[in-house]
């Protein structure tokens, strides 16, 4: 549940100090209420007040860092079941599986993989963020060795071993980075509850298809003092799925809806594990992988460990978690208006399209890489895309012609002719009678419009 | 360091020793236990207590199951010579709470002309039958698995080959002959002629209960509506990601005298990287009003999950993004699978490996919580 405002208002001080660079203390709890403002900022907060208040806004889902330095993430922290309520926060982290068996050409090659996987969407670079070393030779010495030369990998570590021995060795070698310990089970769990405390690090409590289980270990690994702790309800892939989506929603909703304190914590899920399964070819065991990452970041995990690192495995679900942690209090729009690319001068062609971001960010990427000079002409579709636009009747003749007056594009821009999206061409001809340019209807893609503005302009 | 330090530094993480073969003989024995066996001993004794104290004192378990006041209206497709399929029905949002009665279906893009424009994996399914909707829709059945077909004359748009309605109501009956699975009809997307379209289209398909695609707030619904009613069919009511447009056209559309039962929403899908986040918060909202109460928003909801193809990321070359082989089923896969997780019902699709996987992962949608065999995962650290 959220907390409002006033909820926080109650527990302050009430003298309107000041001190903390707000008006009033209402203000003051606006903003702590938002998580736009640090509760350390009221100095008058005895120390039973302050972990009152602390308690208070703490996220029904506790934040958990993974990692130090400037290889730390941040997973957990979500407040509400949907994203429309609010926003989800810290997004799915994707670790990919490494295992300790790899010769050390392999092993270099794979965290090399890892590290250097990107794709650019909407001016965004989207990246992987975690290394799951995996201890399956089930040698100690090995796990060691292998975690051992992820000290200088560029993203944190999740260290996956069962034996409280290997574990050990291996953070004996980067215990000091934070990485988080996968797992504590019903029986390790208090060989590894102690490693977590020795090394101060983050622990996964993994009790497959058995929250009643989960729960108790959780439990347990709470009595023990420790706080940073992660839900592994354990992924099952195939028929199974239906069960996994079922754990997944229950732990959430347990944590947010229920405020149960042995379910507020990150889920991790692990769609690696319908490679378990040997009846498939390879492509379509990476299809399916991607397939259950999917299906996961929809349902609530916080972390994913993933075996295939291709890139067409990659793309789909990086371009699902942008969108899914898109914080939709923020319009995804740009400004109306025109913008010019590459030397433009008052006789350069005009391209029209819509102020959604993505729609508007593709176009402007399409038309630099393709080092085109030309202006984009922006117009105001409160942030819908051109189709979808057309359908509720923001982008037509009249709209068009409101923006090259509110502009005073016309003063600026000798040319009167403009190429429209393709998707638009049904509204091509109010848009010359309402603003009197030529209309070109050009692609339907963005990405021919480059090549089309030097053939038809 | 003598001999019993040697032995206490070996046994420091030792909880317990078996010694075997082991024999001493002697008449009389004294048992000196150094302090450190002793403070092991005590040290077992306390981690003991510990486990035992805290599985006691766990908390009970107790699965969040919610009472929702409304239930989504169940709607028949398919009647006369068809055999129906269901949609909907749902009384809960999981299935941990209620399986829900009817599994998502997936219904088949047919075309009434050639698709040249059709990307290359899709076509290269289709591309000896694309001359003839009959053959097109009788492979998405035989050979795909199709639950259902969607008849798009899109060939009756003025701007593509201006066929006539009655031309567009040919290709219905043809594909009426060729396949038993119930279709979804719909029309080029022209707001003044597809209401024409659909109401020759109705009743050529009479008594056979097809969806028809669409009613919406640009074009003549009470034609649409009317043709539904007169012979026999389901409506598809179109909003734009707007659930107030998406409550009045439904509400339009039962003034005209359609049930709950006759109509099936589609909120429009935003594809994967297209404002698919815009969808899912619609599509959510709307399943959530349905199962608090709201006789408005209580139908079923479908997507044009097709749409997907139209994301560059699904069908342009690109070496840096590997093949579109696999790219774009993905594409579509989850642009659909997404939807299905928020409530979606029945979807228009394209590629037969995507097709086979939603309709996999929807069959678990109607099964019981933990009635399934699962796979063994204790070890897969080791296994995988």
């Amino acid at each position: 549940m959220k907390v409002t405002a006033m909820d926080v208002y109650k527990l302050l001080p009430q003298t309107n100090c000041e001190e903390c660079g707000e008006a009033s203390c209402m203000a003051f709890a606006t903003k702590l209420s938002d998580k736009e403002i640090a509760l350390e900022k009221c100095s008058e907060l005895d120390e039973k007040q302050f972990a009152k208040l602390e308690k208070l806004i703490a996220p029904a889902v506790r934040e958990i860092a993974i990692g130090t330095g400037n290889k730390v993430k941040t997973i957990g922290g979500d407040e509400v079941l949907y994203r429309y309520e609010e926003s989800y926060y810290n997004q799915t982290l994707f670790a990919i599986d490494v295992p300790d068996t790899l010769s050390d050409e392999d092993f270099d090659n794979k965290v090399n993989i890892i590290e250097n996987t990107e794709f650019e969407r909407t001016g965004e670079i989207l990246t992987l963020d975690g290394i799951a070393l995996r201890n399956k030779s089930g040698n100690a010495t090995k796990f060691a060795k292998a975690a051992k030369k992820l000290k200088n990998a560029k993203y944190p570590v999740i260290l996956c071993s069962f034996d409280p021995i290997a574990m050990d060795a291996a953070l004996k070698e980067i215990g000091d980075e934070r990485p988080l310990i996968y797992a504590a089970n019903e029986n390790n769990l208090n060989e590894m509850a102690d490693l977590a405390i020795k090394y101060d690090c983050p622990i996964t409590a993994f009790a497959p298809g058995d929250l009643e289980k989960l729960k108790e270990l959780v439990f347990n690994l709470r009595s023990l003092g420790i706080k940073d702790i992660v839900l592994d309800p354990g992924t099952f892939t195939g028929n199974g799925i239906g069960d996994t989506i079922d754990n997944f929603v229950m732990c959430k909703r347990l944590a947010i809806e229920e405020n149960d304190e042995d379910f507020r914590f990150p889920i991790i899920g692990i769609p690696a594990l319908s490679k378990l399964d040997n009846t498939d070819e390879d492509i379509s065991k990476d299809i399916m992988e991607a397939t259950y990452a999917s299906i996961l970041i929809n349902k609530y995990a916080d972390a994913l460990i993933i075996e295939g690192s291709e890139i067409w495995e990659m793309i789909p679900i990086l371009t699902l978690r942008q969108g899914i942690y898109t914080d939709p209090r923020k319009p995804q729009a740009v400004d109306p208006g025109y913008y010019p690319i590459g030397d433009v001068d008052e006789n350069s062609p005009v391209i029209l399209t819509t102020n959604f971001a993505l729609t508007f960010y593709t176009v402007e990427g399409d038309l630099k890489s393709a080092k085109s000079s030309c202006y984009i002409l922006v117009l105001d579709t409160v942030g819908k895309a051109v189709d979808v636009a057309i359908a509720g009747g923001q982008f037509d003749g009249k709209a068009v012609a409101d923006l090259l007056k509110d502009h005073k594009i016309e003063d600026t821009i000798k040319t009167r002719k403009m190429v429209i999206p393709g998707l638009a061409a049904s509204v091509s001809g109010e848009i010359e009678d309402e603003t009197g340019w030529d209309v070109l209807v050009g692609p339907r893609d963005s990405s021919a419009a480059a090549d089309f503005i030097i053939e038809k302009f | 360091m003598d001999k019993i330090s040697q032995l206490l530094k070996l046994m420091e993480n030792t909880d317990s020793i078996e010694i075997n073969e082991f024999r001493m003989d002697f008449e009389e024995l004294e048992l000196h236990l150094a302090p450190a066996i002793q403070q092991t001993i005590q040290q077992t004794i306390a981690k003991q207590e510990i486990i035992e104290k805290t599985l006691l004192s766990a908390g009970e378990f107790n699965p969040p199951i919610k009472e929702y006041p409304g239930k989504i209206a169940q709607v028949q497709l398919g009647d006369g010579t068809r055999k129906p399929v269901y949609l909907g029905g749902q009384e809960s949002l999981y299935r941990f709470e209620q399986p829900q009665p009817n599994q998502p279906i997936v219904t088949f893009d047919v075309f009434d002309i050639p698709m040249p424009g059709l990307p290359r994996p899709i076509r290269e399914h289709f591309e000896d039958v694309m001359e003839s909707p009959g053959e097109w829709a009788k492979k998405a059945v035989k050979d795909y698995g199709a639950n259902m077909v969607t008849m798009h004359l899109i060939g009756t748009g003025p701007k593509v080959m201006d066929k006539s309605p009655r031309e567009g109501a040919q290709a219905v009956e043809e594909v009426l002959q060729a396949v038993k699975v119930p279709l979804v009809i719909g029309a080029s997307g022209d707001p003044v002629k597809d209401p024409l379209v659909l109401e020759a289209a109705a009743e050529a398909a009479e008594g056979e209960r097809c969806l028809l695609a669409s009613a919406n707030m640009d074009l003549d619904y009470k034609k649409v509506a009317k043709a539904a009613l007169d012979y026999g069919h389901a409506v598809l009511s179109w909003s734009i990601i707007d659930v107030n447009m998406q409550k009045s056209l439904n509400k339009y559309l039962m003034n005209e005298g359609l049930k709950q039962t006759d109509i099936v929403m589609d909120p429009t899908t935003c594809a994967l990287g297209y404002g698919i986040e815009f969808s899912i918060d619609v599509i959510t909202r709307t399943r959530l009003g349905g199962l608090k109460g709201d006789p408005d928003l209580q139908m079923p909801m479908s997507s044009g999950t097709t749409n997907a193809w139209g994301s560059r990321e699904a069908w342009m070359k690109n070496e840096a993004w590997g093949p579109t082989d696999y790219r774009g089923p993905l594409w579509e896969i989850m642009t659909g699978l997404t939807l299905m997780l928020n409530g979606v019902d029945i979807f228009m699709m394209l590629h037969p490996t995507s097709v086979k996987i939603l309709r996999e992962i929807g069959e678990t949608f109607t099964k019981e919580y933990l009635t399934t065999d699962l796979p063994q995962i204790d070890n897969w650290i080791s296994e995988l």
